[in-house]
């Protein structure tokens, strides 16, 4: 039983991960990513990593997606053209020849762990409760390193994407600044439309 | 299922986004294809906790979710910034640092 559910996440997975790459349009490249994302999940339940599936699904399929749409949404993902030359033949050789290699660094190695089905099931394995106990005493110091990075990550985003530009001044806005004006404008005498030209 | 199978779906997955980084010109999908390689990584060391009986593969693969979460901000940042600034959201017209 667990083979079939094993062999539909898998298709599903990699099907998501061609899609991501062969689709021309930015914005179904994405819709494929949940997909497989969500395959992902599935594969990572049948791992016994049940906190693991629930915050892929919760913050990378939901949150990170949700940015991703908008991004797209902004920027107007037009179709673009193929890649020219070398890389076009040679991306794809890369990649086959990629394959073939970590194929063979994985099953031709002599791990004997890798055939079997890995270590007895104990209740409790993968647990949020399991996961926290060990953020916390074990890995604590990952755990703030990660908030540390995040904020920086969060006001690195603001900084860079923010409407004005970096240390250029804003031309529109010091003409504006700087244009004459007429001494009662802003006056008493012009909010009450007393008409009187000096 | 055996353990090995999982290891090569996580090759088969890194070499999609590998191969896609390489061949896509549109910054935004070759994000798209980091984050490919990156869930790749996440499987594989899931695949090895369950291998071992150790939850710490676990807390690998969580925080390399947050890593890939803080790389998307910061990504898409740019992104955001290109195009305000009218260039051309295409990896292979920016090369003004190309000398």
């Amino acid at each position: 039983m667990s083979a079939v559910f094993f062999f539909l996440a898998a298709i599903g997975a990699l099907a998501g991960a061609i899609g991501v790459v062969m689709l021309r349009n930015p914005f179904y490249s994405v819709l494929s990513l949940v997909f497989h994302l969500i395959s992902l999940a599935a594969l990572f339940l049948l791992l016994r990593a049940e906190f693991v599936a629930a915050a892929q699904v919760v913050v990378y399929a939901g949150a990170v997606m949700v940015l991703y749409v908008f991004v797209v949404a902004y920027v107007g993902g037009g179709e673009e053209l193929p890649s020219g030359g070398g890389l076009r033949i040679l991306g794809p050789l890369f990649a086959l020849v990629l394959a073939i290699e970590l194929c063979i660094a994985m099953l031709g190695s002599a791990l004997k762990g890798i055939s079997g089905k890995g270590a007895p099931y104990v209740p409790g394995f993968g647990s949020p409760r399991q996961i926290g106990t060990l953020f916390l005493t074990k890995y604590l110091f990952p755990f703030e390193v990660a908030s540390l990075l995040l904020l920086v990550a969060a006001i690195g985003a603001v900084v860079l994407a923010r409407r004005r530009r970096g240390l250029e001044p804003d031309e529109e806005f010091e003409t504006a600044l700087h244009k004459p004006v007429s001494r009662r404008v802003g006056s008493m005498a012009e909010s009450v439309g007393a008409r009187r030209d000096s | 299922m055996a353990i090995g199978w999982y290891l090569v779906v996580s090759a088969l997955i890194f070499v999609i986004g590998a191969a896609g980084v390489l061949t896509r010109r549109n910054p935004l999908v070759i994000l798209l294809c980091l984050e490919l390689m990156l869930n790749a990584a996440n499987l594989a060391l899931v695949a090895f906790a369950r291998l071992h009986g150790n939850a710490d593969g676990q807390i690998f693969a969580l925080i390399i979710m947050v890593v890939a979460a803080c790389e998307v901000t910061v990504g898409l940042g740019l992104i955001v910034a290109m195009y305000r600034r009218k260039l051309p959201i295409d990896v292979d017209e920016l090369n003004e640092l190309n000398g």
